[in-house]
């Protein structure tokens, strides 16, 4: 179900983008965003490398909870209230090794890309209908 | 600068959820009547461009992230409307498919950067450009731009965090959500956004902006935007 609905995605995406009106400068736009999606692990590396944590205000709750010593109660209650297919970009959680978080981070590039694709698409193609 | 669930009072992110909801059916509204149908993939694009170069995180060595936003750029080559969509749904997507972002915070996080500031950049490039449509005040417009729209997201967002302990706290005192006030979060955003990641949008801004007036400048908005006012004008 999951695989045949990624499979229409893509299909409607390869569409989208294959058509035959797009202009050379288009296709090079294009060629330029997936050479961006290849190096998104740049993203994730870096600030490896450099030692830096996570981006001030977006701390986890355990982070929350070592910086003040406690967890704010509103916090808690709402804070984890979602479940992200791909939280963090990375399906395989902390605790993978950095092969697999490469490989998932750079995946996530891609099927971001498909979906705001496809969601961009979707709401121009309505907007366009309501006109008739 | 994408607010995590937990950290605002609903008494802020209900109300910010319908400020963009006013702003989204605004553009909705805009596009239907102004993008022209050659235009709609350059939305895609510009759409999966912001997307990406968000997933970009830049370090403050020892410190912490932040990224690019891409909607400087957004806005001076597709207009300020076109923006708050293709931003939006980056922002939308981000919160519910990479928990990127909380889904009570989605109002928040896009009136931060889908709306404050693509208009901030937009105005902001519209008057130090003047009537120029290229040379170095252009590019320099074009950078101040990319770098007043992030800065101005990142304090409204410091903002939203530092009001949290004012609005939302236990009759003892302690904080419910964002726990630091005002006179912290202003300026840990402020700064971080206007020494780096600021002139990094900037650059972008500057950079991508010079690649599209070498190679489509008819597609460029606020340039077709000044000609008609000149029209007007005459």
């Amino acid at each position: 179900m999951t695989l045949n609905l990624s499979i229409h995605c893509a299909r409607q995406t390869i569409n989208r983008l294959t058509r035959p009106d797009m202009t050379v400068f288009q296709k090079k736009l294009w060629i330029g965003l997936i050479g961006m999606a290849l190096l998104t692990p740049l993203g994730l590396y870096l600030p490896k490398i450099a030692g830096s944590d996570e981006a001030w205000g977006e701390w986890r709750t355990e982070t929350i909870a070592k910086m003040l010593g406690y967890v704010p109660e509103g916090m808690k209650k709402i804070a984890n209230l979602w479940k992200a297919p791909v939280p963090d970009y990375n399906f395989g959680g902390e605790g993978t090794s950095s092969g697999v978080q490469t490989a998932w981070y750079m995946l996530s590039a891609l099927i971001g890309i498909v979906a705001v694709v496809l969601v961009v698409y979707f709401i121009t193609r309505m907007l366009s209908r309501h006109e008739k | 600068m994408h607010i995590p669930d937990g950290y605002l009072s609903p008494q802020t992110y209900i109300p910010l959820y319908g400020v963009s909801a006013v702003f989204w059916a605004v553009a909705l509204k805009k596009i239907k009547k102004e993008l022209a149908h050659k235009h709609i993939p350059y939305l895609a694009m510009a759409a999966a461009f912001s997307f990406l170069i968000m997933m970009f995180n830049i370090p403050i060595p020892g410190g912490t992230t932040g990224h690019a936003v891409g909607a400087g750029i957004i806005a001076i080559l597709l207009g300020p409307w076109a923006a708050v969509l293709a931003v939006s749904v980056v922002l939308i997507i981000q919160a519910i498919i990479f928990g990127d972002g909380g889904i009570t915070s989605i109002g928040a996080n896009c009136f931060n950067m889908a709306v404050v500031m693509p208009f901030v950049s937009y105005w902001t490039f519209m008057l130090i450009k003047g009537k120029e449509k290229t040379g170095s005040r252009f590019y320099i417009a074009a950078f101040l731009a990319g770098y007043a729209g992030l800065s101005a997201a990142a304090i409204i967002t410091g903002v939203e965090f530092g009001i949290q302990p004012l609005i939302a706290s236990a009759p003892d005192g302690t904080p419910l959500y964002a726990p630091y006030p005002l006179s912290i979060t202003v300026p840990a955003m402020a700064i971080e956004h206007m020494t780096l990641f600021g002139v990094i949008e900037g650059m972008v801004t500057a950079l991508i902006l010079k690649y599209f007036i070498r190679n489509d400048p008819e597609l460029v908005y606020s340039l077709r935007e000044t000609d008609n006012k000149s029209l007007d004008e005459a």
